[in-house]
């Protein structure tokens, strides 16, 4: 029979996920339009709820024969992903009322997408995991459309849709391949499984479709497009959440299933790594649209990140969690200064709409240079941390080609947030923006704070997410 | 004094006052006043508590044990990952917070009246700075110092973008990407010997024996960075746009401390960390040395703005401590840090002559000048001190540092000083000819006609610095007695004293 114990340690919160958004639904069907307000405070605290019970399931567990295993190291990005998810659906909340767009179907695909993270993230199993990134995309795509009367809005949910189905299917292609060549789609015996050609075949057509993603080079081209063209707040959650689980679900794959081909894929992910980089850096460089900067920014981060991953388990796990949540943090305030810019008939996207703003809002220009510093690696906050311990995890295994391209594509990121910083202090100030709400204001306040608490008392944080991969330390 | 922590107090004082500042400022609102009165409150506030630091280094100068070896004042705390926050001193970073501290709240005076937008965000990024500044000079862990080191960039990145000249926007970027991208390769280097080494504390990487190969390409790393911000020959392009570009203060703090954190480096790091790669590079600093000494002051001949040509004239006595470091002499080194506290004071003191008759002219243009003795009398005769201290007159600091780099210098290569003293005799070339041109002649420039001489705000800030200038030309031992033992330590490994 079913062991309910084991069953909650290893699935706990994607349960209450799934009943919540299930509840969700029915409330939705009986109280219609009542429900709308309701929803978005409820849903985060759904989160919430999720991320506590990560917490205190922590050492997690394995249950359905297998088919799920739950380790400290998935559930560090659990938390963080929930979190992140509940802090971009209450900043969403203002945005969607102003756009008449506030639905109570917004915080319910936040939550499937967030049981989908639930999923992959605990997936031992390529089925699971298949069947928990449908579970996301498909909540992400209809988040991109979510504004269906708007053109920019449809185009991103179409592109995003076309593009991203287009990965599962290699993605699926990949698991089939590796189910053929392997007999199992259990991770364990695919590791333990000896290598053939077929193996590899399929293990880099499923790099390719989780490069896709988590938005790596070459499989970028939909980022930029899609943050620029979705809602704001989708963007806000698109960017910080799905990246923080994808992340840590591709190198959860390559470091337990493929682990035993290490050698193929790192040499895979160090080119995917350094195309990330350049492509990133020099992308931003000539973006004038704030969302755009941040679509190709996020790129670059995602090089880096994949830079400890290319490091092997042992020493780039923890690296990878760290530096992806000071990432995740920062683009939590970045997306809550971009739902600040509003002015007089709706929202501007311009980097040049943030002249002077330290002039007009004092508060929130110093909370963004702190974002801005951190998320660009710059010594003062957590960010430098992130890039630190990423640079340190390449150093130990080695690749050295690696660490001289991030340096250059730190140098070349800092043309583009040395601009932002310059067009918030040094250019004239422009008209002021329109209030839009505590929430947000707080979220960027917070995540400056934080980013600079983290950096001060680095050291529990970075304990953390050391004793979270201490699994992958031999 | 027991065991409080005074490196901490003094480097954190100045940001204490910024965000008192700041949160004041932003909890009193608008409050009826207008911008200016507001912002003249925030610097007077600012004023307070940079005077306020200068008073808590004088502590600092007291508690400090002359004779003592090693670091003094130490205070530890882990921080992360084996890295910690560890603050110490020794002879020489003492007396480089002195200059950063004298420096600041003059810097501010300076400002007083000449910088009328946005005062308070002036203010605050001055103190933001002054901590980074000091906390360089006294951090004793790798990673710290690279924390503060890379910090600073940013207040300084703000202070000549918002309040600079008109191409300010491209001095800026220009000044950020150079010191940045040197910084990044130091920073790999230090991850490195963090990784071999296991640690990040200065003191144990003192004395830590790196490969010789590996000591090359370590030196090379810390090299890029230094040497971007001393700056050498060739990487020094940033400086003369910088400068000319950076509000007065700007320029005062930039030539008075940032350009000193190079060769501090030089000394704290590339000597006793990498002694064998240092011999090794010994010709190569030495012919940059000279090439910087003697084509910088050619090219400060040549130049038609006055900041910019006392941009040159630093990059040529910055030019001066290079040689002393690498001369691997008692005399040289401590000629270098001496040369370093020197030019602080006499560039500072420089940067500001030009900012008083800027203020009154609003040109830099030296041919807008001439004649201002006969309406400035005061003024031409500060100008005249400062003149001759640049130039290397007995009597003032000036000389004692060039003279005994060049001795440091001879003793290890006859053509490296040889060289050097042929840097000294331009120096006297165009520094007399830029104050005759501006000083000396008919007034020919109706501009001129109605100016006034030196006010009372003038007087107070260049006040300490001729102090300074004269009493450590008279009694150099002052800094001699206090930077012996760090002058030794620095050479210990080299000459395995």
């Amino acid at each position: 029979m079913l062991d309910f114990q084991a069953m909650i340690s290893a699935i706990g919160p994607e349960l209450l996920l799934a009943l919540a958004g299930l509840a969700g639904v029915l409330a939705g069907a009986y109280m219609g339009d009542r429900f709308n307000g309701l929803s978005f405070k409820l849903g985060a605290v759904t989160l919430l709820l999720a991320a506590l019970v990560v917490i205190m399931n922590w050492e997690g567990g394995e249950a359905f024969g297998g088919l799920v295993t739950t380790t400290p190291f998935v559930n560090f990005a659990k938390c963080i992903s929930f979190i992140a998810g509940a802090v971009t659906l209450l900043m969403a909340e203002g945005f969607l009322k102003r756009h008449e767009t506030i639905r109570y179907e917004y915080p319910l695909l936040v939550i499937f997408a967030s049981l989908g993270m639930g999923i992959i993230l605990s997936a031992s199993n390529l089925m699971t995991l298949y069947m928990g990134i449908e579970t996301l995309s498909l909540s992400s795509y209809v988040l991109a459309s979510f504004h269906r009367d708007s053109i920019r809005s449809s185009e991103a949910g179409l592109k995003y849709f076309v593009l991203g189905a287009l990965a599962s299917g290699i993605l699926l292609y990949g698991i089939s391949l590796v189910y053929g060549f392997t007999g199992s789609t259990d991770y364990g015996d695919i590791a333990s499984s000896e290598r053939t050609i077929g193996l590899v075949f399929g293990m880099v057509l499923m790099i390719s479709g989780m490069a896709f993603k988590v938005s790596a080079a070459p499989m970028h081209v939909w980022t930029p497009d899609v943050y620029e063209g979705a809602p704001s707040p989708v963007v806000a959650f698109f960017a910080t959440a799905p990246k923080m689980a994808s992340m840590v679900v591709f190198a959860n794959l390559l470091f337990t299933a493929f682990t035993g081909v290490f050698e193929d894929w790192q040499m895979i992910i160090a080119i995917i790594a350094t195309l990330s980089m350049l492509i990133g850096a020099f992308g931003a460089l000539i973006q004038n649209n704030l969302k755009r900067l941040l679509g190709y920014s996020s790129i670059a981060n995602m090089g880096y990140a994949l830079v400890a991953v290319a490091a092997g388990a042992e020493y780039g796990a923890a690296a990878l969690l760290v530096f992806m949540t000071s990432y995740v943090i920062a683009s939590i305030g970045l997306f809550g200064g971009v739902l600040s810019m509003r002015r007089e008939g709706g929202m501007v996207e311009n980097i040049d709409e943030l002249a002077g703003l330290v002039r007009r809002r004092t508060g929130l220009a110093l909370a963004l240079t702190v974002l801005v510093i951190s998320v660009s690696g710059f010594p003062l906050a957590v960010g430098f941390i992130g890039k630190l311990v990423v640079f340190q995890a390449g150093w130990n295994a080695g690749l050295l080609p690696l660490l001289i391209v991030l340096v250059l594509s730190s140098v070349l990121a800092f043309g583009y947030y040395l601009r932002i910083i310059l067009v918030m202090w040094v250019k004239e100030p422009v008209e002021r923006f329109q209030p839009v709400g505590s929430t947000v204001s707080l979220s960027v306040y917070a995540a400056a704070a934080a980013c600079l608490v983290l950096f001060v008392f680095a050291s529990p944080f970075l304990d953390w997410a050391t004793q979270a991969s201490a699994g992958f330390i031999q | 004094m027991g065991n409080f922590p005074i490196l901490t107090a003094v480097t954190f004082l100045p940001l204490a006052g910024a965000l008192l500042i700041m949160l004041v400022q932003s909890a009193t609102g608008s409050n009826g006043q207008d911008e200016e009165t507001r912002g003249r409150q925030s610097l007077m506030a600012g004023l307070i508590f940079s005077a306020a630091t200068f008073l808590a280094s004088l502590v600092m100068l007291v508690s400090f044990e002359v004779d003592a070896p090693g670091y003094q004042l130490v205070e530890e705390v882990s921080w992360f990952a084996g890295i910690q926050y560890k603050l110490g001193i020794d002879g020489m970073s003492l007396l480089l917070i002195l200059l950063t501290t004298l420096l600041t709240p003059i810097s501010l005076v300076a400002s007083y009246g000449t910088v009328k937008q946005r005062l308070t965000e002036y203010t605050i990024a001055f103190l933001v700075l002054e901590t980074f500044m000091i906390g360089v000079f006294c951090a004793m862990d790798l990673v710290l110092f690279y924390v503060f080191f890379e910090a600073g960039l940013i207040p300084m990145f703000i202070i000549i973008g918002v309040w600079g000249g008109a191409e300010r926007i491209y001095a800026s970027f220009k000044f950020f990407l150079y010191t940045l991208l040197g910084s990044l390769f130091m920073l790999a280097a230090i991850v490195f010997m963090y990784m071999q080494a296991g640690t990040s504390d200065i003191t144990v990487l003192e004395t830590y024996a790196f490969a010789p190969e590996v000591q090359t390409w370590l030196w090379l790393a810390f090299f890029a960075s230094f040497a971007v911000k001393l700056p050498m020959f060739p990487v020094h392009t940033w400086l003369p746009d910088a400068h000319v570009q950076a509000p007065t203060a700007g320029s005062v703090i930039l030539a008075g401390v940032l350009l000193k954190m190079g060769g501090y480096g030089f000394l704290r790091f590339s000597l006793p960390m990498f002694p064998d790669a240092s011999q090794f590079f010994q010709p190569m600093m030495f012919a940059l040395s000279v090439i910087a000494i003697v084509y910088a002051s050619l090219v400060a001949f040549r130049q038609t703005d006055m900041k910019k040509l006392i941009a040159y004239s630093s990059v040529a006595h910055m030019g001066f401590v290079t040689l002393g470091i690498f001369s691997f002499t008692e005399v040289g080194v401590q000629g270098a840090i001496f040369q370093m506290i020197s030019h602080g004071l006499i560039s500072g003191a420089l940067f500001l002559i030009v900012g008083m008759v800027y203020d009154r002219v609003h040109t830099r243009e030296i041919a807008a000048y001439g004649g201002l003795v006969n309406k400035m009398p005061i003024y031409a005769a500060i100008f005249m001190l400062f003149t001759m201290a640049n130039v290397g007159l007995p009597g003032t600091s000036g000389f004692v540092g060039e003279i005994l780099t060049m001795t440091g210098a001879f003793q290890a290569s006859t053509w490296a000083a040889a060289g050097a003293a042929l840097g000294v005799i331009f120096s006297a070339v165009y520094m007399l000819t830029l104050y005759r041109r501006t000083v000396f002649g008919p007034v020919t420039n109706p501009a001129l006609e109605n100016i006034t001489d030196v006010g009372k705000k003038d007087l107070i800030t260049i006040t300490p610095l001729i102090i300074g200038t004269i009493l450590l030309g008279i009694t150099p031992n002052l800094v001699f007695d206090i930077t012996r033992e760090s002058s030794l330590r620095a050479l210990q490994m080299i000459t395995g004293g």
